[in-house]
């Protein structure tokens, strides 16, 4: 386990590294100068060239770039051009944002998807577990920004039950939060529990034909007990296994579930970054959400062996 | 770790989770519908948030938007009719030569960290935009200024180089904002003014809450609050309007959703005008634009009524010149060039300019995606077949067409207040208009008379159309979405400002 460990360790370092190269010159790749965006329509070239060296956007690409990644450690993101403030509280204040909103999300997808998914399995043959498995085939197909706006269609602005956008801290008002709160997460969980319904339903059917159950259901245990025994463990490797995948998916759909419903999260604050070529920003946040990828699949990996002890003992 | 321990922390988990989801249910009536009943504050929805608060060196209109009026003030302001009025001057003399002005300055006034207002704050806040403080461009519009001279508390008098009628409207724009000399160390964070409200809280990617201030010189706000909240797109505003979230939707970017407040009497609809221009521009310095018959043509192909029919509704106001309504020199130029594509036609074949094929440059704002199909329909009827390239805006489009000239025809909101000059009066400005019959007319337009100023910006103004420098397609409109009950909403947007001052519950 030791070593599986490192290796995930010094996988982690060379990916993030990579990451911070890409994610540099990429924004150094396209169009657009900050400097330019900060001073508008009618900026001379000596009050442009003014605010690049403010900025240190003159400096070569090597200085700018050490400049910047050697201070991520650190947690030193630098100090935005735009907002003229440090970059790492503000990214502290919207990834607390981001991370609650992905977090219920997932908690609520799971809830839909285990029971139904299972369920779905288990009455694979009957019309039931047909009907629960073609709503999940729907909802699949639905993007969940298109999800947020029918809620926001239907609850907020028809029936006037929750408001249609906004955010408070849970700390501040939690009532007003929970209020919030609801919409948005319902949106982004809908459509992962149809997409983890259906991982958990092929889970449990592939568990459900192996012998181990044949031979507990002919020792006289039923259908469900015998699954819940013996099946559900075995079955959780897979669904761990995407629910990590899509627990990165989820972070990337907060990113317009954001926009639509007015949520001050990491997402709003990358897209506004963009628009304005906050390079340092935008190179900041980008890499918080890589880290955060990374340190899920970290702890989905640690999970996998305590889940099933053949992988901590193969390594 | 057993196997054991994991049951309980995951059971744990599941508990957290449910029990949040009851609280959800159970906080779900509160808070909501009724956020805003009390009627000691009101909430502004708009698109477009500053990103600092420091208009002395970032450009966009959302700074000074959010701020002029409200916490900072100038000598003068412009009124909803464009016309200036004194505000932390109590009046004015204009002498030697029309060069001097000696203003008497208000007495009582404080900034919110409780420094006086006094003539020394005149003098540092004017000498500050010429200084390398403010890398601003607005700053040149104080490039006319000679000298400031305290002649006491009260009284300052300022020179200028040559007389200037445009001077003193600028003083009542963002370059004439005072400041407090120990106020501006962190102006991208912190907004110090003499201003009747003082920031409250800035909640980033969410709101501006600003507070009235007890000690404010003149009459106070009838309210208490105002809160100026930040949406991505026009429909976020109108949910948050119908889920009473908000009670004001300001210059409304989505004429289209209108239609269901205008017959509903819990909603007031106005129809303002502002100081922007929708220009359709043509690279005059390139091909086939370098034309004058050409640039013509198009004048007379595009029919700039089905224009604002189709592309915002019938909303907005069709001028025919690049000059909104309110400024002094307005006149309706739509006679120059009327809808005549049969004359643009001939005019395109005399150019040999038959067939033509270009590419149309369009930012990604709603307006010029809207206004962008109609005008491709309408050039095609005579002959033009024009291409639509789309431009991320700001930052694209900044670079490609704007800094680099690099394209043939564009379409955007010109938004800066009395913006003629700074349009067309600089060959190398992006449209590329050849000033050299409008140069001397405007420099003596700005020294002479306040008659001699309008007429002569007239003239220049004329001229411009004559030459089709470019297509003024209309002026934006300041489409204004309220609670009914809400009143003294600024409905005409004027200079920069949202004037939060004068609002209040019926």
């Amino acid at each position: 386990m030791g070593i599986r460990l490192l290796i995930n360790l010094v996988r982690f370092v060379v990916t993030y590294v990579i990451a911070t190269v890409a994610v540099f010159l990429f924004m150094r790749a396209i169009p657009g100068d900050p400097a330019q965006i900060a001073l508008g329509v009618n900026a001379t070239p000596e009050l442009l060239a003014k605010t690049r060296a403010e900025f240190g956007t003159d400096r070569p690409l090597l200085v700018q770039y050490f400049d910047w990644a050697l201070g991520l450690p650190f947690g030193d993101f630098g100090t935005s051009y735009i907002t003229r403030q440090d970059i790492s509280p503000l990214i502290i204040d919207r990834v607390q944002v981001s991370l609650i909103l992905v977090i219920l999300a997932m908690i609520v997808a799971l809830a839909i998807a285990i029971p139904f998914g299972t369920y779905a399995a288990v009455k694979h043959r009957n019309p039931s577990g047909i009907v629960v498995s073609g709503i999940s085939q729907i909802g699949v197909a639905i993007p969940n920004f298109l999800a947020g706006i029918l809620l926001v269609v239907v609850f907020a602005v028809g029936l006037g039950w929750l408001p249609a956008n906004g955010w408070t801290p849970p700390g501040e008002d939690f009532a007003d939060f929970a209020s919030r709160v609801i919409l948005p997460v319902l949106a982004l969980a809908s459509v992962q529990g149809a997409i983890l319904t259906r991982y958990v339903r092929s889970a449990v059917m592939e568990v459900m034909s192996e012998d181990y159950l044949r031979t507990a259901r002919s020792k006289g245990l039923g259908k469900l007990e015998s699954l819940i025994k013996h099946g559900l463990r075995n079955a959780s490797i897979p669904v761990l296994t995407v629910t990590s995948v899509q627990l990165a998916a989820l972070i990337i759909g907060a990113v317009v579930i954001e926009r639509v419903f007015v949520i001050p999260g990491l997402g709003s604050m990358l897209l506004d970054a963009v628009g304005n070529r906050d390079l340092l920003t935008v190179q900041s946040v980008v890499m918080v959400l890589v880290a955060i990828t990374l340190i899920i699949n970290l702890m989905v990996d640690v999970l996998y062996t305590v889940l099933d002890p053949r992988i901590r003992k193969g390594a | 770790m057993s196997a054991k321990k994991n049951h309980v922390r995951l059971a744990a988990v599941v508990m957290a989770g449910s029990l949040a989801l009851t609280a959800c249910s159970a906080g779900s009536g509160g808070g909501s519908a009724d956020g805003t009943a009390s009627k000691t504050g009101v909430t502004l929805a708009l698109t477009g948030e500053p990103v600092n608060l420091d208009f002395t060196t970032t450009a966009g209109a959302a700074i000074p938007q959010a701020l002029m009026s409200n916490v900072y003030e100038g000598l003068v302001e412009i009124d909803q009719d464009g016309e200036i009025q004194p505000l932390l001057a109590e009046s004015w003399e204009l002498s030697n030569g029309n060069k001097t002005y000696t203003f008497k300055l208000r007495e009582g006034a404080t900034f919110s960290n409780g420094e006086a207002f006094t003539a020394d704050d005149v003098k540092f806040s004017i000498e500050r935009v010429k200084s390398d403080a403010w890398i601003s461009s607005l700053k040149k519009k104080m490039d006319v200024v000679d000298s400031v001279k305290v002649n006491s508390d009260t009284e300052v008098a300022i020179t200028l180089k040559k007389p200037s009628n445009a001077w003193l409207f600028d003083m009542g724009t963002l370059v004439g904002a005072i400041f407090d000399p120990s106020g501006v160390d962190d102006l991208a964070n912190k907004a110090i003014g003499t201003g009747p409200y003082a920031i409250d809280a800035w909640n980033r990617g969410q709101s501006i809450e600003f507070a009235t201030r007890d000690d404010y010189w003149g009459e106070k706000p009838a309210i208490q609050t105002a809160t100026l909240r930040y949406f991505a797109d026009a429909v976020a505003t109108t949910n948050a309007l119908q889920s009473g979230d908000v009670d004001v939707v300001y210059n409304m970017q989505s004429p289209e959703l209108l239609s269901s407040f205008e017959s509903d009497p819990k909603y007031q609809v106005l129809d303002g005008t502002s100081n922007g221009e929708i220009i359709l521009s043509m690279n005059n310095k390139k091909a086939p634009f370098d034309d004058k018959r050409v640039r013509q043509a198009v004048m007379y192909a595009i029919d700039r009524q089905a224009v604002i029919d189709t592309a915002w509704n019938g909303y907005g106001t069709k001028v025919g010149g690049p000059v909104p309504t309110t400024d002094p020199y307005y006149e309706d130029l739509n006679d120059v060039y009327p809808y005549d594509p049969a004359k643009a036609k001939s005019l395109l074949k005399d150019a040999g300019a038959e067939n033509l094929n270009i590419t149309f440059t369009v930012p990604t704002r709603p307006y010029a995606t809207a206004v962008s199909e109609i005008v491709v329909s309408q050039l095609a009827e005579v002959g033009i077949n024009a291409k639509i390239e789309s431009s991320e805006f700001p930052a694209v489009w900044l670079d490609e067409v704007f800094t680099k000239h690099d394209y043939q025809m564009s379409v955007v909101l010109a938004v800066e207040s009395r913006d003629v000059l700074s349009m067309f009066n600089n060959p190398d400005y992006y449209l590329g208009y050849d000033n050299s019959k409008i140069k001397d007319l405007a420099a003596s337009a700005d020294a002479a008379d306040e008659a001699g100023y309008v007429e002569g910006m007239k003239k220049v103004v004329r001229t411009i159309v004559d030459d089709a420098a470019a297509d003024t397609l209309f002026i934006f409109p300041n489409i204004v979405v309220a609670d009914a009950n809400v009143t003294g909403i600024p409905a005409n947007s004027v200079t920069e400002a949202l004037d939060l001052t004068n609002l209040g519950w019926k």
